[in-house]
């Protein structure tokens, strides 16, 4: 019974991962660029869904959809400003610029929200019991896996049967001859920062409601997990994303179960570094062949 | 074989010439002292053209003559260092690519460029973009516009297809397809744009000659379906002496030569070009 537990709680930590790991690997595989102030938009989404339901004392899911909102803005605007001027820059200045933002907006929630823990309420309290009390499976943890399925499920269809998914996916592989069809790249690329951080703004949400406590470097670590898990699992691909997620989720879960806690994190990052010695493009990845 | 034209081409006041049935209608092309200079290179200079509406015209040239950079120019790849390009008499002076495409200019590329990770239909339905008009929100939440539009893209695209008799390859993976059929599938590409000017670049490239004699017919059918013009760049002097009414021979970034194909081929500028100069016995 404590495996099927642990096993639950590491797909339900992995689905945040992947939720997270969504919005990186989208930016990637468009803008080829890593966006690692996506961690961070997590924990805006996560200040401004608290501060909705305990300042303003708007409904639970009335302070969501402010948090999505304001992600997606924030998420749209730190693309416009920071990294459109750089579109022809090298990639490393584009890293640097994005690392640069990740602290922009930890500060700048520093000095909002200070540094005191605010302690966020649990959105869906209560527990399930299955097995005569055996099995105790939290709702948050059923809610977290159930919206990362509805919206892997939603996203695979919206890039493969619309026509804005399509433009992404034109963008994704040749962004000149994109263009020279019509597509306008740079409102491409702003879209996708949308989507990025509305699921950002959902993902902190849900990571919040499972930890309960927030402080402004509450996205990093889940943010560096989420972009291990998008390289675990290849990046640019959207089921990779995915399966990385829960992957890395269990593992972790598993780890701090049965190995040791502390060692969870070191343990995690060791099977991303022996799973790229073995497959460089990560689990989904596309394999890059030189013709010659 | 394709049906070798017999176009009488008449003078125009910019001092160029374009079939006959054009005469009365704008012309959808007209270049005027274009040019683009690289650092100290002038890639491309005093560059002018007149195209007619339904004219099929061919720009040739021998290699690194400024042929594919001319193709660039008139798609804003490259913003013009001087001159002007009037695209159905609409000046196109500071648009970019996209708002090209807009206005009615698609092409295809020397190097093959197709979405390869895409199927076939998704190569001509991303053509289609901006045809097909639904909001995000009605392509997330699937609602009736969505379907309806995307419907309709379908359609389109398969008659699209039909033209190069590829509708059955729509599932195929377009890197996957052979050579000369993506070249083909790079043309319908185009043509979902809607395009008033279609620029095809070195369509024959690595074609044999039975598909190039395939080719020339489409092209010239294409131009009567659609009733658009075309400008190619080809090195196939069959194809070019074929089926392009009015022919341009570009030499170092320049016009050496304009006229019909037969004015072109005895024009002793254009051999020397291409040929050299020798002593002549």
């Amino acid at each position: 019974m404590d495996f099927l537990k642990y096993l639950i709680s590491g797909v339900s930590l992995g689905s945040v991962y992947a939720i997270i790991a969504l919005g990186y690997t989208m930016v990637y595989g468009i803008a080829k660029m890593l966006n690692f102030a996506h961690g961070d938009v997590i924990m805006v989404g996560g200040y401004i869904s608290f501060c909705a339901m305990m300042y303003w004392e708007l409904p639970i899911w009335v302070s969501i959809i402010c948090a999505v909102i304001v992600c997606t803005v924030i998420g749209v605007i730190i693309e416009g400003l920071a990294y459109r001027p750089l579109r022809q820059a090298t990639s490393l200045a584009v890293l640097i610029t994005a690392i640069g933002v990740s602290y922009f907006l930890q500060n700048s929630a520093l000095l909002i929200w200070t540094a005191n823990t605010k302690s966020y309420p649990s959105i869906f309290p209560g527990n399930i019991e299955l097995f005569n009390g055996e099995l105790t499976i939290s709702v948050v943890s059923i809610v977290t896996i159930a919206v990362c399925v509805l919206i892997m499920v939603a996203l695979t269809f919206f890039t493969d049967k619309t026509k804005i998914g399509k433009a992404m996916r034109a963008c994704s592989e040749n962004k000149n001859a994109a263009q020279l069809m019509g597509i306008n790249v740079n409102r491409t690329i702003s879209l996708t920062f949308a989507i990025g951080s509305a699921l950002a703004a959902i993902a902190g949400v849900l990571l919040c409601s499972s930890y309960s406590t927030l402080i402004p470097t509450t996205g990093s670590m889940p943010g560096i997990k989420a972009f291990t898990a998008a390289v675990f699992g290849g990046i640019g691909s959207i089921p990779g994303a995915f399966l990385g997620g829960i992957l890395l989720g269990i593992i972790e879960s598993f780890a701090k179960a049965y190995i040791s806690s502390q060692l969870a994190n070191a343990i995690v990052f060791a099977v991303l570094i022996v799973v790229l010695l073995v497959r460089p493009s990560g689990l989904l990845g596309k394999k890059i062949q030189e013709k010659v | 074989m394709a049906k070798i034209l017999k176009t009488k081409m008449v003078p125009v006041p910019s001092k160029s010439i374009v079939p006959e049935r054009d005469i009365d209608k704008k012309p959808v092309l007209e270049c005027h002292n274009l040019g683009i200079d690289f650092g100290g290179l002038r890639a491309v200079d005093s560059f002018d053209l007149t195209i007619g509406a339904t004219e099929i015209a061919g720009l040739i040239g021998p290699n690194g003559a400024g042929k594919t950079t001319v193709f660039n120019l008139l798609t804003k790849v490259y913003q013009p260092t001087r001159g002007t390009i009037l695209l159905n008499g609409v000046d196109t002076a500071g648009k970019n690519t996209v708002q090209i495409n807009k206005m009615g200019i698609a092409r295809t590329f020397q190097n093959i460029r197709l979405f390869n990770n895409l199927t076939v239909e998704d190569n001509v339905k991303i053509g289609l973009h901006n045809s097909v008009r639904y909001t995000t929100a009605s392509g997330i939440l699937r609602l009736p516009s969505f379907w309806k539009k995307e419907k309709y893209a379908h359609e389109r695209a398969m008659e699209l297809l039909s033209i190069f008799d590829m509708q059955n390859l729509g599932n195929w993976k377009a890197g996957s397809l052979p050579y000369g059929a993506q070249r083909r599938l790079e043309i319908v590409r185009a043509l979902a744009t809607n395009p008033s000017l279609l620029l095809l670049d070195e369509p024959a490239a690595g074609m044999n000659p039975a598909e190039t004699a395939d080719l020339m017919e489409t092209i010239v059918k294409i131009r009567d379906m659609f009733g658009i013009a075309i400008l190619l760049i080809e090195h196939d002097m069959n194809l070019v002496m074929g089926i392009c009414e009015g022919i341009c021979v570009l030499n170092f970034g320049k016009v050496i030569a304009k006229g019909t194909a037969e004015e072109i081929q005895n024009n002793p500028t254009v051999i020397e070009a291409y040929l050299g100069k020798g002593q002549v016995q």
